[in-house]
């Protein structure tokens, strides 16, 4: 198995050193193998397509400086496109949360069951506490899962941030309603809503998230997504995106292993930037996304 | 569609829903090559072809289809659950607890998880739900001596089985696996031959990392077989193909909802039939 991009590169272009410029023919057969290492990185099939449409495009008649090897210039135009498609040209500020508005902001968090959506609430709310100054309230909206509201509960006394005194039998909507108006009567400047976990194919519990965002009219709902995520992330980022207003992403589980293709993925379908990448358990572990480190490592490099 | 010869745009098309189903480009385009090479002289209508592509599928998951079994003896049966975070481990603990209890055995579970905010609520919650009893300690406390404890209390109940609960965990943090060997060397203290299974969750959401999640649960946690989650929603979970081709671990059972009855038998036509749309 090859383990980089530019190893597998290195073996396709071997026999073409010192060439002018890259031939149609040379970038098919390097874009074969950029392909394979985008899909074995979890990139989903669909956007792997077109990235590689794209990508040959730009590659056919790029001249091949000197001093490097055509694979070298293939890895530099592959990786670029990759940088900028996950938002690394975007305006500064794209990346920030939109939370100077009339308070309460609402931040409402959604995705699938164990994205990391309780855990990323909850680091939102020490930053935004710690680093912004913030007074925030945390809601949890999840009467599903057994002992999830006691766990936002602990998390809140942990980083001592409020939580909304939980109320048995509740339902998630009129919870809703209750941390938006306990925040405004309390003089919160932002309320972050924990949802429940659900699968992109439930449409009572899509349906259900819809009834949130419409009655909270939140100004930021962040989609969590695992970084260990596979194809499904199209199918995933695709369904949130037509229930609900998505104005973000964060990427949970940066500090595993995996080449972490569901950015892109992400970032393709939902046409919405990568706000924060999940780091670690800890509270603190929240960090800026970065699309350059992001690209090399889903390239192998 | 009636009959049509097997040309590379029909074959193209089963690599790339083999890909989306998460096989992986290095096992579809293997999956591609076997079918490519089957003669099939009159041509081929749709059904055929998935039932073909199933057919392959099935060969490579019906020998690692095994169910867990309670065998230990002296009891109890002692099953330690691991896995990446949010896996769905604890979940799976309580059906597995449900569907024992439901053959008659008793069940003791003890909740390792001991650094999540509320684990141990979240399994005294399932404990309660299906009536058996839970061991459980301080949040913060160590996990091994919680496991231990947990294994004295179930030989003095007098129970079939013991199900470990443990703290998600990825793979690449060597401090924490190293925990899960600690775990181990600790249990065996009091039975050498446990824990008679060690199961590793995986979600089906997951991709190609799955591979390397059990590779090395394997070597540090010695994982005896698989259990994969998640199987209710659109992810089909087809790195498993990978998986068994890879590494011959038993898979268990998948889980198919949320609720503790929401465990079904692994079977390799089913998967395959899901995998290929099929049935
Ligand atoms: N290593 C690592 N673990 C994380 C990260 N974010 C969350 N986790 C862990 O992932 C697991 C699931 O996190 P939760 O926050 O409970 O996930 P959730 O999306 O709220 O889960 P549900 O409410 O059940 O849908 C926990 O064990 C967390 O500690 C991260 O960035 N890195
Ligand atoms: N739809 C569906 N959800 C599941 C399934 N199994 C578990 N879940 C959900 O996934 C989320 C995480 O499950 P847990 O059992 O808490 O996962 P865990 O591996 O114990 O998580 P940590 O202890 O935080 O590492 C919860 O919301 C569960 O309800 C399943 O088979 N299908
Ligand atoms: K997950
Ligand atoms: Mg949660
Ligand atoms: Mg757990």
């Amino acid at each position: 198995m090859f383990d980089s991009l530019s190893d597998r590169l290195g073996s396709v272009f071997e026999k073409l050193r010192g060439r002018g410029a890259l031939t149609e023919l040379d970038v098919r057969a390097a874009m074969r193998e950029v392909r394979i290492a985008l899909l074995e990185a979890d990139v989903a099939l669909s956007v792997v397509k077109q990235f590689i449409d794209e990508v040959t495009e730009r590659a056919i008649g790029a001249e091949v400086v000197r001093s490097v090897t055509p694979g070298q210039q293939v890895v530099k135009i592959v990786n670029d496109a990759l940088v900028s498609l996950l938002g690394g040209d975007a305006p500064e500020g794209d990346n920030q949360l939109n939370i100077d508005v009339t308070p309460p902001a609402v931040i409402m968090m959604v995705g699938l069951q164990g994205s990391g959506k309780t855990t990323t609430t909850a680091k939102l709310a020490k930053f935004l506490t710690e680093k912004k100054a913030k007074k925030v309230l945390m809601a949890s909206l999840d009467v599903a899962r057994p002992a999830a509201q006691e766990q936002l509960r602990v998390l809140g006394e942990q980083t001592k941030v409020a939580t909304l005194p939980i109320i048995a039998g509740q339902q998630p909507v009129a919870i809703a309603e209750r941390a938006r108006q306990t925040a405004k009567l309390q003089g919160f400047d932002v309320v972050l809503l924990d949802t429940a976990g659900r699968l992109n194919v439930d449409t009572a519990l899509m349906a259900e998230m819809a009834a949130i965002a419409g009655a909270t009219k939140p100004d930021e709902i962040l989609l969590v997504v695992d970084a260990l995520t596979g194809q499904d992330a199209v199918n995933v980022a695709s369904a949130f995106k037509a229930e609900v207003p998505l104005t973000g992403v964060v990427l949970t589980r940066m500090d595993g292993d995996a080449r972490g293709g569901a950015a892109l993925s992400m970032r393709a379908v939902t046409e919405r930037p990568i706000k924060f990448a999940g780091t670690g358990e800890k509270l603190d572990a929240l960090e800026a996304f970065d699309a350059q480190r992001v690209a090399g490592r889903i390239l192998g490099m | 569609t009636g009959s049509m010869p097997l040309d590379d745009a029909r074959l193209d098309a089963i690599e790339e829903a083999l890909i989306a189903a998460d096989l992986g480009p290095a096992v579809a385009g293997r999956i591609r090559d076997r079918l490519a090479d089957v003669k099939f002289a009159k041509g081929i209508d749709e059904a055929g072809l998935r039932a073909a592509v199933a057919a392959e599928v099935t060969a490579v998951m019906a020998p690692v289809a095994k169910a867990l079994q309670v065998t230990a003896f002296p009891r109890p049966h002692v099953i330690l659950v691991v896995g990446v975070n949010g896996s769905g481990k604890t979940t799976t603990i309580a059906k597995l607890a449900r569907r024992f209890t439901e053959a008659d055995y008793t069940v003791m579970l003890a909740a390792g998880d001991t650094f999540r905010a509320a684990a141990i609520a979240q399994l005294k919650i399932w404990a309660e739900r299906i009536g058996v009893p839970v061991i459980s300690g301080e949040q913060g406390a160590d996990a091994a001596g919680l496991a231990f404890e947990a294994l004295k209390a179930a030989r003095a109940a007098g129970s079939d089985v013991l199900i470990i609960d443990t703290a998600g965990r990825l793979q690449n943090k060597a401090g924490l696996m190293d925990e899960l060997a600690k775990m181990r060397r600790v249990i065996q203290k009091l039975s050498p031959a446990a824990p008679h299974d060690t199961v590793l969750v995986l979600d089906a959401t997951t991709g190609q990392n799955a591979l390397n999640q059990i590779e090395v649960f394997r070597d540090i946690a010695k994982v005896t077989g698989l259990v994969m989650t998640k199987l209710d929603g659109s992810a089909r979970g087809g790195v498993l193909v990978a998986a068994a081709e890879r590494f011959r671990l038993p898979i268990h059972a998948i889980g198919v909802g949320e609720g503790m009855d929401d465990l079904r038998p692994f079977t390799a036509e089913e998967f395959a039939d899901a995998l290929t749309g099929t049935s």
